[in-house]
């Protein structure tokens, strides 16, 4: 330690000593009152810094709950896909190492599908099921239809056998007393007084069912099968399983345990063990069911391995399936695949709204910088009678001008009338400029120009007379002065307005629907028809993320090659 | 004007008049001509016509009537880029998206120079405004006095014959202003150039010109050397425009051959040299120059008129003496003194007699 520190430690920090220390070389600089001055700087900034947040917070929560959530949801739904491992839970487990070229899966895979129907059917959750998978392959929509209506009497042999032999199967009571813990029956009945009391209007759900001790160890299958049948009851229904004679796969299941386990009846005592010991006979007179059959019957596509790929390729909780149909490919279980071609749509409209979005960008710049230049040189009163008139469109509905440009470049339209009166076109080769590209490209123009001229405009005030003039009085003509010095400095402005027509264009749907036929709409047409009409939201989702990454990229590949620093709306 | 007659002036304005809105003239009549080699400012105050009239002999503004001639020849219907003019504006027009260099190198690309041939130039006329090493920087990286250089370089490096400036050192701190004043002078003179030169400030004018028009409402007031503007001015507004001048009002009692008596409005009689007065019982304001008052009794002119004066103020100014009288009712007529070691320091309050030389003090026009 040097003597200079040493005596700044006794007498403490003083303004005089403050800045000494500043001016060495080594060490942060200081504060006078001895503090960093990082440190000071940085909590003299915080206080700024807060008021600022202060002022933007009502915008930022605003923007945060209409734009940046729901954006981040649409882009969850472009993976997600729980819908089918939540549908079909036991099904996706058993098809677990499953490969669909070895033909239709096991009977434990129809089983467990059978299980999985039944409750789906009973939530009628299989029709959107079928919906979802029916994206991927066409058929399985009504296959989950059909199926959701047959699984119903799958097991009802065993239904009938066991009440055939007693009656006392058919009661729900019998099964409560078989299965249920003592707690939940006395919970069950002072519920149902509850109910009884109260009459009409009474909304209280009946207790969560509860199992008796050891009930699920020697009867699994049906244990299992009776809990979704009580929960399903319960929510649905808001009804106890006291009064309801279980579904027929919980007798199918009944069966299968007593043959899968005849001593199961010993874990019982009293009546309930004399009853499941006479099922228990009856059960082994019985066959075991074959589900693959019960489905073959519902319909023989069941069997196909178009049914069982696509439910194995989609059983993930996430999914790259939307993604690859965005890109006309399949996810099929041999990988992504190519659709086939008569099939293929995204590729060339993606291509093709990127193509016409820049042929309207451009001749947005063609149409639009004369008139920017126009506006920034005329005496100030001329230029804003012109600038209302650059503004005049804003004045009038979007639908309204994209009507009126269907009334003018339709094939009897005024443009044609006018074209055939003139006799420069004859009355039977009338031109073709609406529903097509040149339509769309033609009313995007017009409608996207003030975005165009607006920057442009802001940009070119900017610019001073006097540098085309110095231009001109070292010898540059006309053109040169302008296309060497007053060009390059209005290229902000450009760029500016380019962004904005382009990344506008891109995502317009209004106009293309209208003036554009089938050749001359853009992917944001698709998108809207898959919210609003197939509802393939996913599909949706993942076609609209494609389109803002490619956005990104544009911009970015922007930045590396113009500067977005080039980029000025004004001043 | 001599000039024009024998036809060796190389810049001529005849009759010329300009109209923005064809309501009012911005320049009236105007008539001037410059030989080759003249460093002509144009002076007067602000919205006195001068940039109309670097503008329309640059090109970019026509003439409503009357002709300017370049080298003898009407130039009226040549379009600016034609004219071959080096110009230099007031915010420098230097194009910010271009380097110094590549500035530099637009007028001589336009003209089609090879390419060593101009870095050859461009290195020539940055070290004439000793800024060699700034080739490579944009205008935005250099001061404003840099820039101002590198805009006088690039109205020179294309070796016109006559250049134009407007208002160039405006922008800038006085004593950089100093300090261009002198290379621009010296550089024009070196290069042997005509120069248009434009400024409202007198003394600019003053120190850099072979002749100075001053202007004022459309018109040249006076067109002469800078000395004879200071010392023989022809009109009362050049006279109250150039340096500090003091003013006294009357009616011209009688006039013989270059001298005058003039009695001011509180009675006192004056002695004068008439220029703009021509009959007796004109009104006139007379001009003196502070530096020309005497108060010395014994150096002030035997039988000459007198005035009495009250000090009201006096100011140590270091090399000079500024005192402030009331004469004649005026409580603004100020005297200077040079502070020399016999030099009488008078104090507020001092009540004394001052006179002057009557060819000092001027009976202009009312
Ligand atoms: N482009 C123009 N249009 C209309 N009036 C103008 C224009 N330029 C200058 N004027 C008017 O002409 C007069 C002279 O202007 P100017 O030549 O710029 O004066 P100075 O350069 O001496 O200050 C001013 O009254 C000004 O308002
Ligand atoms: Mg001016």
């Amino acid at each position: 330690m040097t003597d200079a520190t040493a005596q700044d430690k006794i007498a403490g920090p003083t303004p005089d000593t403050a800045i000494r220390d500043a001016e060495r070389a080594d060490g942060p600089m200081l504060a006078a009152d001895g503090r960093p001055l990082k440190k000071s700087l940085a909590s003299a900034l915080r206080r700024q810094k807060i008021r600022a947040l202060l002022l933007i917070a009502p915008l930022l929560i605003f923007i945060m709950f209409t734009f940046i959530i729901p954006i981040g949801q649409m882009l969850f739904r472009s993976v997600e896909n729980q819908i089918v491992s939540e549908t079909l839970p036991r099904t996706v487990a058993a098809l677990d190492g499953y490969d669909s070229e070895s033909g239709p899966p096991s009977g434990e895979v129809f089983a467990a599908l059978t299980r999985d129907m039944v409750v789906a059917a009973e939530l009628k959750n299989h029709t959107r099921l079928g919906s979802r998978l029916n994206y991927e392959t066409t058929g399985l929509s009504s296959l989950f239809r059909q199926a959701g209506r047959g699984v119903d009497d799958i097991g009802e042999d065993y239904t009938d056998a066991f009440v055939d032999a007693n009656e006392a199967w058919e009661e729900g009571e019998t099964w409560v007393r078989l299965l249920a813990n003592e707690g939940w029956i006395v919970a069950s009945d002072e519920w149902a007084a509850r109910e009884e009391a109260a009459g009409r209007g009474f909304d209280e759900l009946p207790p969560r069912f509860v199992f008796a001790d050891g009930v699920e160890e020697a009867l699994p299958r049906t244990t299992e099968m009776y809990a979704d049948f009580a929960a399903v009851l319960r929510t649905e229904d808001g009804d106890s399983p006291v009064d309801e004679e279980p579904w027929n796969i919980v007798y199918l299941s009944l069966y299968e345990d007593l043959a899968a386990n005849p001593d199961a009846p010993a874990a019982f005592e009293g009546a309930e063990a004399e009853l499941l010991a006479e099922a228990a006979e009856i059960a082994a007179g019985l066959e075991p069911f074959d589900y693959t059959a019960a489905f073959e019957e519902i319909d023989e596509d069941w069997l196909g391995e178009d049914v069982w790929g696509t439910i194995d390729a989609f059983s993930s909780d996430y999914t790259a399936g939307y993604f690859a149909a965005s890109a006309d490919r399949k996810l099929t279980p041999d990988g992504i695949q190519p659709v086939d071609e008569d099939q293929r749509v995204y590729g060339t409209l993606f291509l093709r709204t990127m193509l016409m979005s820049l042929g309207i960008t451009v001749s947005c710049i063609a149409l639009g910088y004369p008139v920017a230049w126009l506006l920034a040189n005329l005496p100030l009163r001329t230029a804003n009678v012109l600038m209302i008139l650059v503004l005049l469109p804003f004045w009038t509905s979007l639908l309204v001008r994209t009507s009126a440009w269907k009334v003018l470049l339709q094939q009897q339209g005024v443009i044609n009338d006018i074209l055939v009166w003139l006799g420069l076109v004859s009355d039977s080769n009338r031109l073709i400029m609406i529903n097509n590209q040149f339509g769309t490209i033609v009313a995007m123009t017009h409608i996207l120009l003030p975005f165009m001229i607006l920057p442009l405009y802001s940009v070119m005030k900017t610019i001073p007379p006097s540098y085309l003039r110095a231009a001109k009085s070292l010898g540059a003509t006309n053109w040169t002065a302008f296309w060497r010095v007053y060009f390059p400095q209005s290229v902000p402005g450009i760029g500016a307005g380019s962004i904005l027509v382009f990344i506008l264009a891109i995502g317009y749907y209004i106009t293309p629907e209208i003036v554009g036929g089938t050749k001359g709409v853009f992917i944001s047409n698709r998108i809207a028809y898959h919210i609003s009409t197939s509802l393939n939201w996913g599909l949706a989702a993942a076609l609209g993320t494609i389109l803002l990454a490619l956005v990104l990229v544009l911009y970015w590949l922007y930045d590396r090659i113009v500067g977005i620093d080039n980029v000025k709306l004004g001043g | 004007m001599a000039d024009t007659a024998n036809g060796t002036a190389f810049v001529a304005f005849e009759r010329v008049q300009k109209s923005y809105d064809g309501e009012t003239l911005v320049v009236k009549d105007l008539n001037l001509s410059m030989p080759k080699g003249e460093f002509l400012t144009m002076l007067g105050p602000s919205g006195s016509g001068k940039t109309t009239c670097l503008m329309m002999l640059a090109g970019f503004e026509t003439a409503t009537h009357g002709e300017i001639k370049l080298d003898g020849k009407p130039i009226n219907n040549i379009p600016p880029h034609k004219r071959g003019i080096g110009m230099v504006f007031q915010n420098y027009a230097l194009f910010p998206h271009m380097t110094v260099a590549e500035n530099l190198a637009f007028p001589l690309e336009v003209r089609g120079m090879g390419k060593s041939e101009r870095e050859s130039k461009i290195k020539r006329a940055l070290d004439m405004v000793q800024m060699g090493d700034f080739a490579g920087r944009r205008p935005a990286q250099l001061s404003g006095g840099q820039q101002q250089r590198i805009a006088l370089a690039r109205a020179l490096v294309f070796e016109p014959e006559l250049v134009l400036m407007d208002e160039p050192l405006g922008a800038l701190d006085k004593q950089l202003r100093e300090t261009l004043q002198f290379e621009i002078t010296h550089l024009a003179h070196r290069l042997g150039i005509t120069v248009v030169y434009v400024t409202h400030d007198q003394t600019e004018a003053l120190t850099m010109s072979d002749r100075v028009a001053v202007f004022d409402d459309g018109r040249i007031q006076q067109l002469a050397p800078p000395d004879q503007l200071y010392e023989a001015p022809e009109n009362s507004f050049v006279a109250q425009f150039i340096g500090e001048n003091n003013t006294l009002e009357g009616v011209v009692e009688e006039i013989r051959g270059d001298h005058c008596v003039v009695k001011l409005d509180s009675g006192d009689i004056i002695d004068a040299k008439p220029v703009n007065v021509s009959e007796v019982g004109e009104r006139t304001k007379v001009s003196i120059r502070p530096e020309r008052v005497e108060y010395n009794p014994e150096r002030l002119q035997q039988g000459a008129h007198t005035l009495k004066a009250e000090v009201l103020e006096f100011i140590y100014m270091g090399d000079i003496f500024r005192t402030r009288l009331r004469v004649a009712g005026n409580d603004d007529f100020v005297i200077k003194t040079r502070n020399a070691p016999d030099q009488v320091r008078l104090a507020p309050g001092d009540q004394i007699e001052i006179g002057w030389l009557p060819e000092d003090c001027r009976a202009l026009d009312a």
